[in-house]
């Protein structure tokens, strides 16, 4: 049974209520970012194989040409984001920590930088297989920020079918608004994602997961829906972590997926509402993903903004064309506060899974004391996927990871709802991250020994 | 009477058992190698799995069975495996001396911090946030990973923030070169005296600017050794580790950076004697 859409919020069991700190940014009209001097697009954006470099240093390439190719199905296309000419294919810092080789492009200064091979792409007649590989040509990954490409997504595997298609509009990582102005200004291209959608999975209905601290994009997309579109908008409590697909579905449908299972599992295929205008917009004007909106937010930054940022536009660059830092500003991430990556190097490039670049200043970033464990057990009714971080957290300390793997420490999903509601400070999910880097790096060596 | 009962009724329990117990050694017992014993009171009974086993026992048997050779125990050492062999009278093996080498030099006093990190005091946590927080992306986080992890108490942290490998403590087991996530430990054989310590790919400033003692790449240590003995693979000298004889300490002559080093037993020995030594010549290391 289908639970009563229309009658107030919905949500799913646990999470937390953090302060959403949205006002900053909420109302900036999305702008567009000038092309810089030089671009570093590299090579690894998202999950998977990293692409293999099509273009030579000296090369011409134009804004939109593809210029790194999948090696596999798990891995995704890169395309120029601007005219002009390939100056380098080196190591460059990623925001992942890594060197990580990177396409560098010199922007052409006399060229229009129109869009190579712009065109309405007429989709009517195309059949799934041929809209799947469209959307596998154009590069397209998760906008969300895990960057899973989204053709693989889409390709519901044999014995499987997608009943429901969700948007994830939740946008539930505080500071962040590029969910929200792309819900405002890019309404029609969403509802032409999710029209292919649709007819690639054949799935009977969509739906639009909005949380109710964006009343105005809910009462926009239902002004706007267009009547023949099986879409309904979902009102959702204003909750974290309601944007990652297992809470969003248990939200919006009220079905829970198995541990270890994903949504399609359950019938059901969760997308990013940017990746979804995305593909709207592809199938418009044949734009591949060259550039996506990323929220520049913070107290530590002088003119918050919400941007159209060229991919492979360079950190320092954005925050030249922002006005610069403010002096006290400590910690400069990208995407939201909970889930954000700190940066070590201002001349990484915005990617393809970056949804924001918070600036904090030392008055939200300081050094926090431990105390020991109290058991208040705040932690367990905070955690969305059920498990006892408390428990977790004292086996971590003594550095017990195979005791770990016990109370299902690999379900956990690094939300961070545990140390957000911790009274003592312990870095509950920071210890689950390494736990769980050691047991998969052992159980890869276990797998490689047992071929051997 | 029911205490009496009671009373009997566990004596007799007692003996029933005791009959089945007796039974049970008389006639189901498995007959196992008594060598097997032996063995394994030999071995150092740390049951650390550096030989590749589960643990002293299966090594144990494995070495009865004639599957694996007395030397393959690393925590033993020389005289161990020699011992074992021994009791077997059989073939130690190959019993050369290996030793947990540390591939990077750059410690706080020579390379660049480009940020602060102010988490959870663990190397691989700090990984995980953008990498650490050292201006080079290969080198060594000094938050103790390696120290927490060796089973035996051969690494210590210096005043610098590198581990120090005690080489007369540290029997290869590898547990640090899995505990290090930026991969920094590897397993040498102590006659493999030129070693370079540093894994940064990248070449020239690039290097020289976020650490005084990384490798530029420069091939010089390459043109001047022998023919054969190192190649040059990502900016990095590759010292083949078959051709022992080789080695020659002129490599090392024209190194601009110090990056690869000649080493004779311990790794940085000066810290180490520093250590090792009174207190007061550990006060005047940290004065220098």
């Amino acid at each position: 049974m289908l639970p009563f859409l229309n009658q107030g919020a919905q949500s799913f069991r646990h999470g937390i209520h953090p302060e959403d700190y949205k006002a900053m940014t909420r109302d900036m009209p999305l702008e567009r970012m000038p092309f810089m001097e030089e671009v570093v697009l590299p090579l690894r954006q998202h999950l998977g194989a990293p692409s293999v470099a099509l273009v030579k240093p000296g090369e011409k390439v134009f804004r939109g040409q593809l210029i790194g190719e999948a090696p596999a199905f798990v891995s995704a296309n890169l395309h120029a984001s601007v005219t002009g000419t390939v100056k380098r294919v080196e190591p460059h810092h990623h925001a992942s920590g890594k060197l990580e080789e990177a396409i560098v492009i010199e922007r052409d200064p006399y060229s229009p930088q129109s869009l190579y091979g712009e065109q309405k792409i007429d989709w009517e007649d195309f059949s799934p297989q041929e809209l799947i590989d469209h959307i596998q040509y154009a590069g397209f990954v998760g906008l969300g920020g895990a960057a899973f490409p989204t053709h693989v997504k889409m390709t519901v595997p044999e014995g499987k079918k997608a009943r429901f298609f969700i948007v994830n509009a939740a946008e539930c990582e505080p500071y962040l608004n590029s969910d929200f102005r792309i819900l405002l200004e890019w309404t029609e291209a969403i509802f032409l994602g999710i029209r292919i959608s649709l007819k690639i999975l054949g799935a009977e209905r969509a739906y639009i997961g909005v949380e109710t601290n964006k009343q105005e994009a809910i009462d926009r997309l239902r002004e706007m829906m267009p009547s023949d579109l099986p879409c309904e908008v979902v009102p959702l409590v204003t909750k974290y972590p309601q944007g990652a697909e297992k809470m969003l579905t248990d939200a919006v449908l009220d079905k829970e997926i198995p541990s270890g299972k994903l949504p399609i599992d359950i019938e059901v295929l969760v997308n990013n509402v940017g990746t979804v205008a995305g593909i709207g917009q592809y199938f418009s004007y044949r734009q591949p993903l060259i550039e996506r909106v990323v929220t520049v937010t913070g107290p530590g930054i002088k003119r918050p903004a919400n941007l159209i940022v060229p991919i492979g536009t360079r950190l320092s660059d954005v925050i030249e064309f922002c006005g610069g830092l403010h002096e006290n500003t400590r910690q400069i991430l990208f995407g939201g506060p909970m889930m954000g990556s700190a940066q070590r190097f201002l001349d990484v490039p915005i990617m393809k899974g970056t949804s924001g670049l918070l600036f904090l200043t030392d008055q939200e970033v300081f050094p926090r004391e431990e105390y020991a464990c109290i058991k208040c057990l705040r932690c367990v009714d905070a955690c969305p996927v059920y498990l006892n971080p408390s428990r977790l957290g004292l086996l971590a300390k003594e550095r017990k990871y195979e005791d770990m793997m016990e109370f299902h420490i690999l379900d956990c999903m690094e939300c961070g709802s545990c140390s957000y509601v911790c009274p003592s400070n312990i870095p509950l999910v920071q210890r689950f991250r390494v736990a769980k880097g050691l047991l998969r790096e052992k159980m890869a060596r276990e797998k490689a020994k047992q071929k051997a | 009477m029911d205490l009496i009962s009671a009373l009997l009724f566990l004596a007799g329990l007692c003996i029933a058992l005791a009959i089945a117990l007796a039974v049970a050694n008389r006639w189901l017992k498995v007959e196992e190698d008594p060598r097997i014993d032996v063995v394994e009171d030999a071995l150092p009974g740390a049951n650390c799995g550096a030989c590749g086993s589960p643990g002293c026992r299966a090594f144990a048997e494995k070495v009865i069975a004639g599957e694996a050779m007395p030397g393959e125990c690393p925590v033993g050492g020389p005289e161990g495996a020699l011992y074992v062999a021994s009791i077997l009278g059989i073939d130690a093996g190959s019993v050369e001396k290996k030793v947990a080498r540390l591939l990077c030099a750059g410690g706080n006093d020579v390379a660049v911090q480009v940020g602060e990190y102010e988490g959870y005091s663990s190397c691989r946590a700090a990984a995980t946030v953008a990498g650490g927080f050292k201006g080079c992306t290969f080198g060594c986080l000094g938050l103790a990973d390696c120290e927490v992890a060796c089973t035996f108490d051969a690494i210590s942290m210096m005043p610098n923030g590198l581990p120090l490998v005690d080489l007369e403590a540290c029997t290869a087991c590898g547990d640090c070169v899995e505990a290090c996530p930026k991969g920094l430990f590897k397993i040498m054989p102590v006659r493999q005296k030129l070693i370079v310590q540093c894994r940064s790919i990248l070449e020239g400033e690039a290097v020289t600017d976020l650490c005084k003692v990384g490798c530029n790449g420069c091939t010089r240590c390459a043109a001047d050794a022998p023919a054969g003995l190192i190649e040059m693979e990502h900016n990095l000298p590759v010292i083949d580790p078959n051709r022992p004889d080789l080695q020659t300490e002129i490599a090392t002559y024209r190194c601009p950076t110090g990056a690869i080093v000649w080493m004779e037993g311990q790794q940085f020995p000066e810290r180490h004697r520093a250590l090792k030594g009174t207190k007061e010549s550990e006060e005047t290391d940290r004065a220098v």
